[in-house]
């Protein structure tokens, strides 16, 4: 026979403070590991929807980056044709395109510097990435100077508002739109149009990579060994969503000490679940020999021993998803090894970690109240009775 | 002496006795509750070492040693950004400003060594042979190896560390993909010089040059050595205005000023690191006060028992602060410990930038602050509660 659940709750509610204390050491070594979570969530997450399945990326050989690759107009003329490429109004899906980057200051902040990501871009390619559109202004046109700039940098960075211009290359540009691409890493990049830019920047004929779209799946496969194969181009070619997510590698050193930090709390929230499931013993001595001569088992106050500490641990572990959050959603920003540009992101506090976190600090609460349970249980009855 | 004839000696009873009177007490109660006396100090001193790594992680960062030579020296690149090449002859016209003693043209040749994995990174700068070891004069290198280096076109200087952990010897010939700059350059290591943060080689920007003759010597960065360091702002300033209308306009900034704009792009670093730290100081005064609070709770009867006996409301506050604050500092000292232990341990592995990672000198002070502030923090409330009962309640307390 058990004891029944209500007896534990209710003696959470009479150490209210000690409760809620404890409980809420948990919940902060939860919140830590959940901020980190939605952090690399919100990034991985502006990554992917970033890459298009049937889009393949081509670059120089051995280049790991757009910024440091250089494509050429006689491979792109060469590509340009190939029958694996989807044909949109009798054109085929591919895009010639230039990266740079350019230093812009925080606004309110200039000396606070980043490099922003220049993308000059042929129609095509704006069409390419299917959920480009405007939310303020209008699109670039060819031939002019000027720039449209991405959802997630408007406003925040100097120069990013309508009407205002972006020096790079030979002068200033006019910023004539805002875009946005879905939640995705484009958000972070100023447009412009390609051939326009590409001149200005010195490239003459070359740029930095192709986009290009293949009809299916097989064609996609096949175009890679294609590219990969042609010795004069010199190019290989990847699928869009694998270039995005070996950007990954930039969440890397954050998630490294988020984990570390996590568990290293994890163990100091332990200790302290025990000292308070110790201090409940020992405060609860006569009662657990009266439990005992009532006749419950020894196991039976051991699991209600350890019932307490894990309800006291998931209440930490729920307050912990609710301190975390507020952090939904809210806008990040964070140097791309990769592409050597700041990228923005938004974070995401899912249920799939919210399910983690509280899993974690069940942990610890069955570290926790293991010791402290177990000498209960062993408590003889006599012994019990006559402790004050 | 026992405890009452101390009490019928009120002359004796200086304030020197009081104190350690009240140590020994301390001292007595924190061995009464062994086991939570021990798992309140673990949990501090975890909390601590944890405050103490991210400390660490911040100095990795933000380096606050700015040493004489790094002072000397500015850094010119294009204003646009440092991907963004500056042309060659503004090498001469740097040198005619007047504070600049040495130019030299640095570029950033990236590329793989061997392949991508992290033990196989080190920095790559094409310069000017004859001039950078006077700019970066902070390295040593033997003057035979140095005309080695000078006079072979594809020779190598390599900094010891790498040289050390790569095991490259003088004599010995590296390939290098190159990524940025469609070229394989081919090196023979002919120099290797020793100094602080020598985790990069220089080779001959000669070299790049004939490689790739289109880049018509477009040059990435000059690294500028100043006369003396108060000259900074004013060349700083020459220099840029000399350029301002070029379509090649530039922007010059101290070494340090440099490297921390390149740490600024990663991100927020600050704001990342402090919300941990409070996250974990305020995890560590829950537990803290939840402790006193037990302890204060569990011993009501004494104090009572305490103030019967004649100690002063504010000696019954004074031994709830000592214990809590007591364990603070103990739990402090441990925290430092291990982060020293662990950083120190850690930075014989890691190199190049990670090699920076150990605790700075002010990080002691501030751990043990921190302490400090946890201890007396969560046992004020506790202590005042402790030292304002009176006594016929707390004698009535059921414990």
């Amino acid at each position: 026979m058990s004891i029944p659940i209500s007896y534990n709750i209710r003696n959470l509610k009479v150490r209210k403070g000690t409760t809620l204390m404890t409980a809420l050491g948990i919940a902060l070594t939860v919140a830590v590991l959940l901020g980190i979570g939605s952090l690399v969530e919100g990034l991985r997450s502006s990554l992917q929807v970033t890459a298009d399945p049937l889009h393949l990326i081509v670059m120089r050989q051995g280049s790991t980056s757009e910024l440091v690759s250089i494509v050429g107009k006689e491979s792109f003329d060469v590509l340009r044709f190939d029958e694996g490429i989807e044909q949109l109004d009798g054109e085929p899906m591919i895009s010639h395109e230039v990266v740079s980057v350019v230093n812009l200051g925080l606004r309110g902040d200039p000396q606070n510097v980043s490099n922003i990501s220049v993308r000059g871009l042929s129609p095509v390619g704006v069409k390419m990435r299917r959920e480009a559109e405007i939310v303020e202004g209008r699109w670039f046109e060819a031939g002019k100077r000027e720039v449209v700039v991405g959802k997630g940098l408007h406003g925040k960075r100097e120069g990013t508002l309508v009407g205002e211009t972006i020096k790079f290359g030979r002068g200033d540009w006019e910023v004539v739109g805002v875009f946005a691409v879905g939640r995705s890493a484009f958000n972070s990049e100023i447009w412009t149009d390609g051939n326009f830019a590409a001149a200005d920047l010195g490239r003459g004929s070359t740029r930095s990579s192709i986009l290009l779209r293949a009809q299916d799946e097989a064609s996609a496969a096949a175009l890679i060994n294609r590219v990969g194969d042609d010795q004069r181009l010199g190019l290989e070619a990847e699928r869009e969503s694998e270039y995005y997510a070996k950007q990954m590698v930039t969440a890397q050193p954050v998630q490294s000490l988020g984990i570390f930090v996590a568990i290293i709390m994890a163990v100091g929230s332990c200790f302290a679940a025990m000292n308070t499931m110790f201090a409940a013993i020992a405060n609860r001595a006569k009662e657990i020999g009266v439990l005992r001569l009532l006749g419950f088992s020894r196991f039976s106050i051991l699991s209600s021993f350890m019932l307490e500490s894990l309800l006291l641990s998931l209440l930490g572990g729920v307050l912990g998803c609710l301190l975390v959050l507020p952090l939904n959603g809210l806008e990040g920003r964070i140097g791309n090894f990769a592409t050597f540009a700041e990228s923005t992101f938004q974070f995401q506090v899912t249920p799939l970690y919210c399910g983690i976190g509280i899993a974690f600090a069940a942990i610890m609460g069955v570290f926790g109240g293991l010791l402290p349970s177990v000498v209960a249980a062993k408590k003889q009855v006599l012994e019990s009775l006559a402790d004050v | 002496m026992s405890r009452s004839e101390e009490l019928n000696a009120p002359i004796r009873l200086t304030l020197v006795s009081r104190m350690s009177n009240h140590i020994l007490l301390i001292l007595k109660n924190l061995r009464r509750n062994k086991r939570r006396s021990v798992l309140t100090l673990l949990s501090t001193g975890i909390s601590v070492f944890l405050i103490g790594s991210l400390i660490s992680v911040y100095g990795m960062f933000y380096r606050d040693e700015v040493s004489d030579e790094a002072a000397l020296r500015l850094v010119t690149r294009h204003k646009v950004s440092l991907t963004q090449a500056l042309p060659y002859y503004y090498r001469a016209k740097i040198q005619a400003v007047d504070g600049a003693e040495i130019v030299v043209p640095m570029n950033w040749f990236g590329g793989t060594y061997i392949d991508q994995r992290p033990e196989h990174m080190f920095a790559r700068f094409a310069v000017d042979q004859e001039q950078v070891f006077d700019i970066y004069s902070e390295y040593t290198v033997r003057p035979e190896q140095l005309e080695a280096f000078k006079r072979d076109r594809q020779g190598l200087a390599v900094g010891k560390s790498i040289a050390d952990k790569l095991g490259f010897k003088i004599g010995q010939r590296i390939t290098i993909k190159g990524d940025i700059y469609p070229f394989d350059p081919e090196f023979t290591i002919r120099a290797i010089f020793e100094g602080p943060d020598d985790f990069q080689s220089f080779f001959h920007f000669k070299y790049l040059e004939e490689a790739l003759p289109e880049l018509g010597g477009m040059v990435g960065v000059f690294a500028i050595r100043l006369r003396s360091p108060d000259d900074a702002s004013r060349v700083a300033l020459a220099v840029d205005e000399m350029f301002r209308n070029s379509p090649e306009p530039t922007k010059t900034e101290t070494e340090a000023a440099f490297q921390l704009a390149f740490i600024n792009q990663m991100g927020n670093i600050k704001l990342f690191l402090l919300s941990i730290a409070s996250a974990i100081m305020f995890t560590m005064l829950m537990v803290s006060a939840n402790t006193v609070a037990m302890s204060v709770r569990e011993r009501t009867q004494e104090i009572g028992v305490l103030k019967t006996l004649g100690f002063p409301s504010r000696s019954v506050l004074a031994l709830v602060l000592g214990e809590a604050t007591l364990i603070a500092i103990l739990g402090g000292l441990l925290g430092v410990l291990l982060t020293v232990g662990v950083t120190e341990a850690m930075s014989n592995v890691m190199v190049g930038f990670f090699a920076g990672f150990r605790l700075p000198s002010w990080g002691v002070p501030v751990c043990f602050a921190i302490a400090l502030v946890v201890g007396l923090g969560s046992s004020a409330v506790p202590a005042a509660i402790a030292a304002r009962t009176r006594i016929v309640d707390a004698l009535r307390h059921a414990g």
